[in-house]
């Protein structure tokens, strides 16, 4: 046991929450019509709720349990029986067990909370929390099993993913894009984007995201130590240089640089860099910044025009695409001198590495675009998940909530 | 000369504001009010506390026009802002005494457009 890893851990939890609350909230909440600012709030706040009484009870033992066949974790921990103050050494030998499962809950949350991107302004409330819960339990749980679980079948494959670019950014970025389809555009979305209300917000947001992706990143060594301070780094490089970018890209294509231009590249560069922060070094993390801004300004502001789906918030665009692109740079640039406990990549020899790589971006695309089909079926068989159009004109604050933002006249 | 006055839905703005386009009415002044109509506003909640009747965010639209311009404006906006369900909004058509263009100081019709 060690204090000063239990100590940063416990610190980078909180920084982790600051990401969904208020960070993620905001970023997304001034990309919205001032209709639905409040819908967005509520949606990530009480995502906050749900998923942090669902880990207790029984997703943490889901995700981190007792292995089953590589698939699943069995239900030994659920209720948190045995989960106290030693040290799981399988996981995190310097920390207490709880801790660990803490810190792993904040990015239990944060991953359907970043789906919202998808589906705001159109999503029924009630919809809304019984596909998220549905999503936590049979989409995230078993991914992260399989990725981070002791004797989880994509871990055991040698499967590199430092801080959740595939548990966390593959799998709600896809998630996303099938349900922006599933769901349909939003009422008078005509192939650009619908003006957001208020950007401030959106900078704030984004600017919370950095701080607290610095406990994401750097909290995911576990301890407080070398490793640490090199994903701290390599977090820091990579985001400055997917936010500088994107902005050149801008000047260079619209002929003026934006601060949504540079807010969304920053998110994409921190998105890039969490599987790859722990095992690459900050020059590599340049590349990997840069290159993330090129793709995801491809995919939103060409793509995603062209083919005409409504990703509302471009949350396939920024997490789904950068997520993959950073599983894949992983494998490129990973190197054993930087942590011996990953593997050499593609420009360090490790030509194997690449494939494992590939081959989970394969794996979590199929799963997480599959279960997501399913359980949208389900859900909109149920109960419906998308709100009548006249409810969807007066906008969700108003008629999901009873309650609206701003006052036109006190 | 005459001042058409229009209360539309916020959402239908972009769609009223392309149909006058297309029939060469340019010049608009748009601001954001509150109001009700048959739908009779919403109800909010605020810590259990419900406020019945609250009024609806609108869009106003107000637009000069000589004579000519009358009827082809008014279908625009009409077209434009329809649903066919309440809360569409209405059309109001004014006489307008007098217009006067401020930086050339010309008066009537030829000031308008």
């Amino acid at each position: 046991m060690n204090s000063g890893d239990t100590a940063w851990v416990l610190t980078s939890t909180a920084l982790v929450l600051l990401m969904t609350l208020p960070g993620l909230a905001f970023f997304y909440g001034g990309l919205v019509r001032r209709k639905n600012v409040l819908s967005i709030l509520m949606q990530c706040f009480i995502i906050l709720c749900v998923v942090s009484l669902q880990w207790v009870l029984f997703g943490y033992s889901l995700a981190f349990g007792p292995d089953f066949h590589g698939i699943i974790g069995k239900l030994d921990w659920a209720g948190l029986r045995g989960v106290g103050a030693l040290p799981n050494t399988d996981y995190a030998a310097t920390i207490p067990h709880s801790v660990f499962m803490i810190f792993q809950a904040m990015f239990a949350v944060i991953t359907p909370a970043l789906i919202i991107g998808a589906y705001a302004e159109r999503v029924k409330f009630s919809a809304f929390l019984v596909f998220t819960l549905l999503w936590s339990t049979f989409v995230y749980d078993p991914l992260a099993h399989w990725v981070w679980g002791t004797g989880g079948w994509l871990k055991a494959l040698g499967a590199l993913d430092f801080a959740g670019g595939i548990v966390v950014h593959v799998s709600s970025g896809v998630s996303a894009l099938v349900l922006a389809i599933l769901l349909g555009k939003r009422i008078g979305y005509n192939h650009k984007p619908i003006r957001p209300h208020n950007l401030p917000f959106t900078v704030l947001g984004a600017a919370l995201l950095w701080f607290g992706w610095f406990g994401f990143n750097a909290g995911s060594a576990l301890a407080a130590d070398g490793n640490a301070a090199n994903a701290f780094i390599t977090t820091n490089t990579a985001t400055a240089a997917a936010g500088l970018t994107w902005a050149l890209i801008e000047w260079w294509h619209n002929g003026t640089p934006t601060i949504l231009g540079a807010a969304t590249g920053a998110v994409a560069g921190l998105v890039a860099i969490t599987p790859a922060c722990g095992f690459v070094n900050p020059m590599n993390a340049i590349f990997i910044g840069m290159i993330v801004a090129v793709i995801c300004y491809l995919a939103i502001a060409l793509v995603k025009a062209k083919l005409g789906y409504d990703d509302s918030l471009d949350a396939f665009g920024v997490h789904g695409v950068g997520g993959m692109w950073g599983t894949i740079a992983t494998g490129l640039f990973a190197e054993k001198a930087v942590n011996a406990a990953g593997a050499n990549g593609l420009l360090f020899g490790g030509t194997h590495q690449m494939l494992v790589q590939m081959l989970i971006v394969v794996v979590t695309v199929a799963f997480a675009a599959i279960m997501t089909l399913i359980i949208y079926k389900i859900v909109d068989a149920l109960i419906g998940m998308r709100v009548e159009e006249k409810n969807e004109i007066v906008g969700l604050d108003l008629t999901q909530q009873s309650e609206s933002a701003y006052t036109v006249i006190e | 000369m005459k001042l058409i006055v229009a209360i539309i839905q916020p959402h239908k703005l972009n769609a009223v504001k392309s149909a006058l386009e297309a029939v060469e009415v340019n010049l608009m002044t748009v601001t954001e009010v509150l109001g009700q109509g048959r739908q009779k506003g919403v109800t909010e909640v605020y810590r259990g506390a419900k406020e019945a009747g609250g009024l609806l965010k609108k869009v106003r639209l107000d637009i000069a026009v000589n004579e000519t311009f009358v009827e082809p404006t008014i279908k625009a906006i009409t077209e434009g802002a329809h649903t066919g369900t309440v809360g569409d909004g209405k059309i109001f058509v004014l006489n307008l005494d007098e217009c006067i263009r401020i930086s050339s100081g010309e008066r009537g019709g030829i000031a308008i457009g």
